[in-house]
């Protein structure tokens, strides 16, 4: 083994951001129940279709720690990616938001109550050593939402 | 020889769907087109481009004014297809499976008399950022 391939400056200590980007497809609607059907379409417009449509959602989850001096990793992004697959995009690929998903029953199926729901279905998840910073969702490529948390 | 130019007009649309072949059972459905089949429907941001190809008008420069040809494609095609359920929503597809290969030779379908037959013409629709087709296929 070269030493010299390992020595480096000393970044223990410095706070890291690491994203792992995932995409999900499915369907949903904006539709209030408590409201009339007329207002539901004054408010919501195209998105009240009660037969629902459709976005290829793009989900960006941003974790924040130290960097392990052993592996140079804050987390390693595969296990990262694993923790989002199984906790969230089994959840809603290829699924209606407003039928299919248990942690969304009782809200509004906005990207900004799915992103905290995204929130609230990982952040028990993750290991101890880092801290969950955001979630940022794409419903298009021209409208996204970010949570931070509380 | 003529000057042959190709132009193009990105639009998209918002659209819920289900693929699914009424004649099979649910297991060879589900086999076949997996998650795809939910029978509550998923959905996708479709991104279109139509291409046309012909000569540059002497008049204008122009194959075709791309603002008019916006206008042809928000009436014909965004009109019918955004914010709707594909398999409910459109007839088109009431009997017609809506895989990104039927769409787009159904929106070749809607465009191909609005357009001036002198213009050739092809569609090119992404289901995903990674899946798309092209109709007619050269």
């Amino acid at each position: 083994m070269a030493p010299s391939l390992y020595l480096c400056k000393n970044f223990n200590g410095q706070m890291v951001f690491l994203t792992r980007i995932e995409h999900f497809n499915a369907a949903h609607k904006l539709f209030n129940p408590g409201w009339s059907k007329e207002k539901n379409e004054s408010v919501f417009g195209k998105c009240a279709n009660e037969n629902w449509h459709g976005h290829n959602y793009e989900l960006h989850v941003t974790i924040k720690g130290e960097i392990d001096p052993d592996t140079g990793f804050v987390m390693n992004a595969k296990v990262l990616s694993s923790i989002v697959k199984e906790f969230v995009l089994e959840e809603l690929d290829h699924k209606n938001l407003n039928l299919d998903v248990k942690f969304l029953e009782g809200q509004m199926c906005s990207t900004e109550n799915l992103a905290i729901a995204i929130w609230q279905q990982l952040f028990p998840q993750l290991p101890k050593s880092v801290q969950l910073h955001s979630v940022k969702l794409y419903e298009t490529p021209r409208i996204f939402v970010e949570y931070f948390g509380n | 020889m003529a000057n042959k130019v190709s132009v193009f007009r990105r639009e998209h649309f918002n659209a819920a769907h289900r693929l699914h072949n009424p004649t099979w059972d649910e297991e060879k459905n589900y086999k076949v087109f997996g998650k795809c089949n939910n029978p509550n429907f998923h959905g996708h941001n479709y991104e279109l481009e139509v291409k046309l190809t012909g000569e540059p008008s002497a008049e204008t420069g122009f194959v075709i004014d791309l603002k008019y040809l916006s206008d042809i494609i928000n009436e014909t095609v965004i009109e019918r297809l955004d914010h709707k359920n594909l398999n409910l929503d459109v007839p088109e597809f009431a009997q017609l499976n809506p895989t990104a290969e039927n769409i787009a030779i159904t929106i070749f379908n809607f465009l191909r008399s609005k357009i001036d037959d002198k213009l050739e013409m092809q569609i090119r629709l992404y289901e995903t950022p990674r899946n798309f087709v092209e109709y007619p296929a050269n």
